[in-house]
Parts: structure tokens; sequence; C-alpha cells
């Protein structure tokens, strides 16, 4: 029987012998009868790693491996370096917990202190957390935040937030009890159209937006003053290395998923959360954070801190009950982050905004629509003749993962999302263009 | 001078005493590494034509302030983050005996599971038909979750325990309504963790704490004063924080079911159990369980970790969506349950510490799953009574995977805490046990040494707890004073809170 288990058969005795016990079912004598188990479960063990490796391989061959990947929305197919991956894997990172001793820790905390600031740096603003699960969970710990603050239970989430966020946000409001009123990016122009009584506690927006184009973050920013409230924006971090930062835009909350930074697609999870707000909103942080300070001796350290605000200090009045969060994704992110530096980051931006104009302008010429005539970054929608799960089977069978199928909630219509990163190559856009004219015939 | 010239001061797996340390600077930050013309990063040539993104978008949309990272050379980088890790202690190095936590190995062949490009390259939003490995894989899990802990259907998208936990309470809440039930508190036990009062205000209910009994275990009078109509359930771990089974749990069950209440099953200390009793037989109709401890996937320095949530089948129909399902023979696909209370993850969960946990069990199989809970429980009950006469338990009980001792009467006597026995023990090469909680437990110290640790390095373990122990009678201020083989000594948390320098930008600024 295959185990991980140290003990002799020899000390299992001798242990048992020392606590007066003869089997080692009496360990568990205490445990009312009509309780326990009469039969063994039903898992069959395999017998070796060996045969787990091989079943797993099995397995995995149903999964169709090496389809070109111009599916984004959130989850992008990007460049990992061997440094970041080899770093990311050094076991001290992959098999510590939490840092409750900060004396045997300094690796993790510091390592997260540099990702803080790698976050704030990025989307402009002062403070940020050391991970959240993923973008949607950002997103709903965002709002609860704005709603703790304002003391109301009406949110704006714009409509070109991706859907899967809004759903999740969706999922948990049920008990918080707060109003989600949904707008598209349009009607948050209109100003005349809210309600200025103060009953709004954020308003939520993304750029760039799930169909892939910018929003002028600044419109809305006048739109929060207006209305009192927060401002919350989603935005990709490899775009936020190029566009006007949610910070430069006013926003009290910027949130986004961190996948981009140095994480496999892995069928989408582990990710990372990302959340940064204004140092004004420090207590309201949800999850934890790392700060600097010394030792006894004066020594520079770091430690897990403003400790208060978390679920095993505050208990049923904390605003967040987080507790184990991404850790590792944001250690690989900062290993990733300090790999690109400034310069190759925006450089990362421009070459998948590159070949995303690449794409549009050729599929243009091809006859192709496109949802909004907005600036796009790395990332646009397309109106197709077809259905899109048709074109998508279609385009698999041509070896491209096409994109990402989104109904639009407010003209019913459907569109085939798609993106470019810094991998796709001007063959392989060419290649994607010619058979998406095919499929889509 | 003794005549002896080797200590022999090892314990085989457990005991990272003898790491070594080269000089006692601190590591500067990446950010000090920088020097501009320095780079690590190479992209790929992609042979597209050159544009500038200034004439593809507005100014209106750009960056303001140019975008300061670091710049670094890729050999700085590495030296960088390696020397960090040389400042960080992990199972891999030493036992781990944090409470709670069950800090067991993690097989390193998981890991290669995990680095499969067959699974690790999938799209999350690809059509089914071009996923039906990692569908089936997760089907599969869902199915041997369930034979775990006798349920009927699970969901795999929480990320974390605490983030199970909610979904479970939104189960109940769901389950409630569309019984047109009317319930407002959900009770809890004064030893519960912290994230389940958290996780009762979030999911919309109020708490209702009921008292532990002199045995440790759930006071039956005082649960019984807290029922009524409002009740819509409990949220109990079993084994207890104490490390103690509820053996009146068959009683709890039927005073909650008698009120229409739920029972809720954390999962935190199911590596206790595991095919020995399960909480479907107890009662329970909501179990979270938490991949990271029981089916030893790495934490991470504090995660990922993954907490599915199993249930009942009167619960089955509210579990979120979409949720992998098997359509017929080697055909899998999505389907959402028609009272779904909707989805909780981005995509579908921490896929690949899913797919590490199911290779795990794949691996142990039912036998090897018994054995794990076994020795796990004959470990702590062998330290608990190896310590007895030197740190008393705080239950003279038989435990289950672990043991709270309580170093009330040496903090009284000799102003020995917890806190200075967690320390003194970084010292000995151990990481510290968890301490201060549970809270009604005076000077707690939570020790779980899981299954993988060996009789060598409890005994080593223990050895150096009586030594502080011993040490402290005659020299408290030396104790007081520990760590000193550590990176760094204690340090100063009231300062970090005090004076708040969470990024490097701010710390300069100091």
């Amino acid at each position: 029987m295959p185990s991980f288990v140290p003990h002799t058969q020899q000390e299992i005795k001798s242990m048992l012998e020392f606590l007066g016990l003869e089997d080692i079912d009496e360990l568990y004598d205490h445990i009312p009868v009509a309780l326990k188990l009469t039969q063994s479960l039903a898992i069959t063990a395999l017998s070796s790693e060996f045969d787990v490796i091989e079943h797993f391989t099995e397995i995995g061959n149903r999964n169709t491996e090496d389809l070109i990947c111009f599916a984004g929305y959130g989850a992008y197919d990007r460049l990992i370096p061997a440094v970041t991956k080899q770093l990311a894997s050094r076991s001290e990172f992959v098999t510590a917990y939490t840092p409750y001793q900060p004396e045997v820790a300094q690796g993790v905390l510091q390592a997260i202190f540099e990702y803080q600031t790698f976050v704030t740096r990025l989307y402009g603003m002062d403070i940020a957390n050391a991970s959240l699960y993923d973008g949607a969970s950002a997103l709903v710990e965002a709002v609860n935040i704005a709603t703790s603050i304002k003391g109301n239970k009406s949110v704006i989430v714009s409509e070109g937030v991706f859907h899967n966020y809004r759903q999740v946000l969706g999922t948990f409001v049920k008990g918080t009890q707060t109003n989600i009123i949904i707008k598209t990016d349009k009607d948050l122009e209109d100003f005349d159209a809210f309600d200025t009584s103060g009953t709004v506690a954020a308003v939520v927006v993304q750029s760039p937006n799930r169909y892939g184009n910018l929003v002028d973050l600044d419109k809305v920013k006048q739109l929060c003053d207006r209305l009192g409230c927060l401002y919350i924006v989603a935005m990709d971090p490899i775009a936020a290395s190029v566009l006007k930062t949610p910070g430069e835009a006013g926003a009290d909350i910027a949130i986004g998923e961190g996948q981009v930074l140095g994480m496999p697609l892995s069928f989408g999870g582990p990710y990372l959360g990302l959340f940064a707000l204004k140092q004004d909103l420090v207590r309201k942080l949800p999850g934890r954070l790392v700060g600097q300070t010394v030792d006894t001796s004066g020594k520079k350290a770091y430690v897990t801190t403003l400790r208060s605000r978390e679920q095993d200090i505050r208990r049923e009045k904390a605003s967040s009950n987080v507790c184990t969060n991404q850790t590792l994704m944001a250690v690989t992110a900062a290993i990733q982050l300090s790999w690109l530096g400034s310069k190759g980051i925006t450089e990362v931006a421009a070459n998948s905004t590159k070949a995303s104009h690449y794409l549009r302008s050729m599929l243009k010429s091809e006859g192709f629509e496109f949802y909004g005539d907005d600036p796009f970054l790395f990332e646009f929608s397309v109106k197709l003749k077809q259905k899109v799960d048709d074109v998508l089977q279609r385009m698999v069978d041509e070896g491209f993962l096409a994109g990402v199928k989104v109904l639009n909630e407010i003209d019913g219509q459907e569109y085939l999302v798609v993106a470019t990163t810094e991998k796709r190559t001007a063959s392989q856009i060419d290649a994607f263009a010619k058979a998406l004219v095919k499929a889509d015939n | 001078m003794s005549d002896t010239v080797f200590e022999i001061n090892a314990a085989p797996g457990g005991k990272a005493s003898s790491i070594p340390l080269m000089g006692d600077d601190g590591e500067p930050t990446i950010f000090e590494y920088a020097k501009p013309g320095r780079k690590s990063y190479n992209l790929l040539d992609q042979k597209l034509p050159t544009t500038q993104l200034n004439d593809l978008l507005p100014a209106r949309y750009l960056r303001v302030n140019k975008l300061e990272l670091t710049e670094v050379s890729e050999r700085d980088l590495v030296g960088h983050f390696t020397r960090l890790t040389h400042r960080q202690y992990s199972v891999d190095l030493g036992a781990y005996p944090l409470g709670s936590c069950t800090m067991k190995y993690n097989p390193k062949f998981c890991d290669e599971l995990a680095f499969m490009p067959s699974f690790n390259t999938c799209h999350p939003s690809a059509p089914e038909a071009v996923v039906q490995g990692w569908l089936e894989l997760m089907v599969n899990l869902e199915e041997a979750l369930c034979e775990i802990t006798g349920m009927k259907a699970a969901t795999l998208q929480p990320a974390a325990g605490a983030q199970g936990e909610l979904t479970g309470l939104l189960l109940m809440r769901a389950w409630h309504e569309d019984r047109s039930h009317h319930k407002t508190t959900v009770i809890i036990p004064d030893t519960a963790h912290g994230t389940n009062p958290a996780s009762v205000t979030l999911g919309g209910y109020k708490v209702k704490t009921v008292g532990t009994n002199e045995k440790g275990l759930v006071d039956i009078e005082s649960l019984k004063s807290l029922l009524d109509d409002e009740v819509a359930g409990i949220m109990l771990t079993n084994p207890n924080t104490l490390g103690l089974f509820e053996e009146e749990i068959q009683e709890v069950a039927s005073l909650i079911h008698s009120v229409d209440g739920l029972l809720y099953y954390d999962g935190a200390n199911l590596n206790a159990i595991l095919g020995k009793v399960r909480p479907g037989d107890m009662g329970f109709d909501i179990v979270h369980l938490n991949l990271h401890k029981t089916f030893a996937t790495p934490h991470g320095g504090g995660g990922p970790g993954a907490g599915p949530v199993a249930v009942s089948e009167r619960i089955m129909d509210f579990l979120p969506g979409p949720k992998p399902t098997r359509l017929g023979t080697n055909s899998y696909g999505y389907t959402t349950p028609i009272k779904s209370i909707g989805r909780i993850h981005s995509w579908h969960g921490n896929a690949l510490v899913l797919l590490r946990a199911f290779g795990y069990i794949l691996f142990h199989g039912s036998q090897g799953l018994e054995k794990i809970s076994e020795m796990a429980v004959l470990n702590a009950n062998w330290l608990k009574r190896r310590l007895k006469d030197t740190i008393v338990p705080a239950y003279d009980r038989p435990v289950m995977h672990e043991v709270v001792l309580t170093a009330q009467d040496l903090a009284r006597d000799n102003n020995l805490k917890a806190l200075d026995i967690a320390k003194a023990l970084l010292d000995e090469g151990f990481h510290a046990p968890t301490i201060y909680f549970p809270l009604l437990v005076h000077e707690a110290l939570m020790f779980e040494p899981t299954e993988t640790e060996s009789l060598d390095t409890l005994e080593a373990l223990a050895g150096s707890v009586e030594k502080i122990i011993s040490l402290s009678k005659n020299n408290i201020d030396d104790i007081k004073s520990a760590p000193k083989n550590t990176p760094v000594q204690r340090v100063d948390e009231a300062l970090a809170a005090r004076k708040l320098l969470a990024t490097y930008d701010a710390a300069i600024k100091n």
C-alpha cells in the first residue's frame, strides 16, 4: 500500500504500547459505534506515483492540446520565462504557510511586500493587499467595502464588466443584501439620468471592458463625484502599464485579474485577485497586508499588519472572511514583474496591441464588423454571421481557440471576443484570419 | 572538553537546526537592485509591422505618469529571490506542527501532475469538446469527495475554506428560502475558527454562540437554550478545534433538525477521520473540505487552497453552476442545477489545486486514506502523552489529529508564555504550533504533528519543548529573547501597525 507515512510496524507497536493501547482502532473507541464506517471507502489505489502519472497522461490526452489561443476575457495566453517558473517552484515558497511566525517567514513576507509595491505602482494606488482569490472575488470585496462605508445598499455596475465576475457578485450579494444596478458604459455618460440623493454606494467600471473597448474613466469619475459614491475600476494589469491608471482617473479602489503576471491558463486557476485602494480606506482593506518594521535588534523586518481588520480577530464583525489567499501567485507575479521591468511590461502591452490591430484591419478588409468604435488594446469583439458556438467548433478543427462567446445583454446579440498577446505571430494571425473567413461563411 | 566529538542532534526529516547562515545582513528589496539600462526580459519576435502605441490610441486614454517597476539583470533577480527562500521556513525543511493547518508533506509527484501541459495550457472558456479531460477529472474528484464525506454532490468552485464556508451558508439560505422558512441566526461554538462567524455575517445571518462543556465538547444544555424557529443551522468542526471528537453529535443533529435547521461541517479537521466516520453519517447536510490540508496540496506561503463544498441530496439542486457533469459514458459537459445559487469563482475553481488533490487521493486509495488518519491521530496522542508531565493538555482526554496544550501554569509561575515557547521552538529548528487559539484556552499551544512526521521527529520536538521549559526555570530572560538563530529576531508588530509602511515607496519616504 503506497503511503508517505514514515512509521515502521515496530514504531507503531511501541507508540501504541506507550499509550497503553493494543490496537490502532482503539484510538477511535470514543466515537459512537453507530457512526463508524463498516466498510472501506470505494476508492481504489493506483499502485505507485508512476501509475498515477500514467493515468493522468491518459485523461490529459482527452484535452485538445496545442490549439493556438485567441481567447482572452480575463485569462490570456502570455509568455512565461523559465526564470518565473523555476523560482516560483522553489519549495520554500511552495510548502510554507501563512507567515504567522515572521522570524522564519521573511522570505514570503518580503516577496509580498515587493508584490504590494508593484501592484500600487501599476494601478497608481497607495495600498495593495497580499492577494485575493481571483478577479471576481476582488470585485465582491470592493463592493462590500463600498456598502459598508456608505451604509447604503445600491451599487451601479457597468455591463462592460466581465459577465462571470458580475455573476459571482450576484451570488454573494444574496448574503449582504446589496442591490446591483446594471448600466451600459454609454448610460454612465448621461449624468442627469441618475439619482443623486445618495442612494448609490459605488460605481464599478472595467477598462478595457469585456468587449475590449476602452472606457473614458475621467467621465465616470465625474459621475461618481456627482453621486458622492466610491469609484471602483477593474483593469487588466498589463493594460494598466500603458493606460491611464485607476489612480490617475481618481478611483478609490482598483481591482483586476493577475493571471497574466506569470501564471499559465490552467483551466481557470489558481489565478490572482489584484486589490488596491487609496490610503484613507486602508482600515477597510480585505485580506492580509504586509508592512515593514524592525526586530528587537533594530534590523529591518517584515510582518503582516493591521491584523485587527481580519476575521480571526474581528470574527462576526469582520467585513471580509478571507484567510487563505493566493500568496504563491502573488510571489509569482513579483518575480514576473521583476523580470519584465518597466520596459518589458509596456512592450508586452504594445506588442499585444500591435497584433490585435493588425488582425482587426485584416478582418475589416474581409468585411467583418465589430462591436463599438471606441479604441481598443489587445482584444476586440467580432460580429459573426453564423452562430458563435458553430464558428468556435470549426475553428477548433483548424487548430485555433478562436475566442470567447459573449452575449450582449442589452441588444441580445452574440459576439466573438478575440484577444492577441505578445505570443501571437504574424503568420499565426494571417492563418487565423483566413480560417475565420472560411468558418463564418 | 567533552569526550563526545559529535553531538547527534538530528531528527530524520523533521528538525531543521542544521540550516546554515552566511552573514547577518538583510536582503535588499528588488527595487534597490535596479539600475537604468539593466534588463532581464526578452520577448518573442512576432514579425509584425512596426507601429507605435501612440499612433493606435488617443492620448487621453494613455498613462500620465511613466511606469517605474524595476530594472534588474536576470542574475540579480535569481540571486534575490533565491536568497529570500533562504529566509523562509517550510514543510520541506522541517516539521511544521501548526495546529488546524495540517502542514503535512506535499508529495512531489503531485507537482509534476500540475506541470503537465495537457492540463495547464487549457483556456477556461474553451468549448466542452476540447476540455473533456479536465471535465472528467473534475467529475471523478467530485465523486471521490462525496464518497469520503458521505454526500451526494459537490461544487469544486470555492478557492479556499472561507469561500467554501460562505458558499455553504448561501446554500443553507437558499434551501430555507425555497421552503419559505424565515430564519435569521446560525449557531457556532465558542471554539470556532474566526472565518466561521465572519462567513455567517456575510451570509446575512446573525451569530449565536454555543458554549463548550467541561469535556471540551458542545454544551448540549447551552445549545438547547439557543434553539428557536429563527435558527437556520449550526456550523461545526468535528473533530472540533480542541482536537476532540464531538461524541454527542447525533444529539446535536436531532436538536438542530427539530427546529428545521441544517448542520454545516467545517472540513478543517477532516484529516482525523478519513475512512473512519463521515460527516454525512453524522447528520450533516453541507460540508466544505480544505484540499490544501487533508489532501496535501502545497499551502504556497498562504495560498492557493481549494474549498469544495459537498452536500446531501436535499441541497444538491442549489449548488453553484456551471458544474462539470457526466453526460454519458466518456462524455462530459456543464450543467447548472435548477435552483442554483449561482457562480462562486471567475471560472471553475483553483483547477490545478483540484488536480493535485485528485492525484493524492488516487495514489492512496481507501486503505491509504485510512492509514493517513490513523497515523495522524496516533502521532497527536503520542505527543500529548509524551509531554503530559511537562505541559498539560487543556482537556486530558483522547484527542484526534491535534492536541491543545496550555501554558497557563508556566505563565503564572514563571512568566513563560505560549508565545515564548513558540519563539524558542524556532531556534530549535521547528516551526511553532498555533498559539492563543482556540480563544477559550488560556495560553494555548495547538500542536498538529500530521501523519508524515516520524517518531524520531516527535521525540526531538518533545525534547525541545522540555528543554525550553527546563531552561526557562533558571533563565527566563534567555527564552524571552528567542529566537536568536533566525534571519530576524522578534519583530515589532505594534510599530508596523502604528506606522504603516506597506510599500517600498512608503518606506523610502519615511
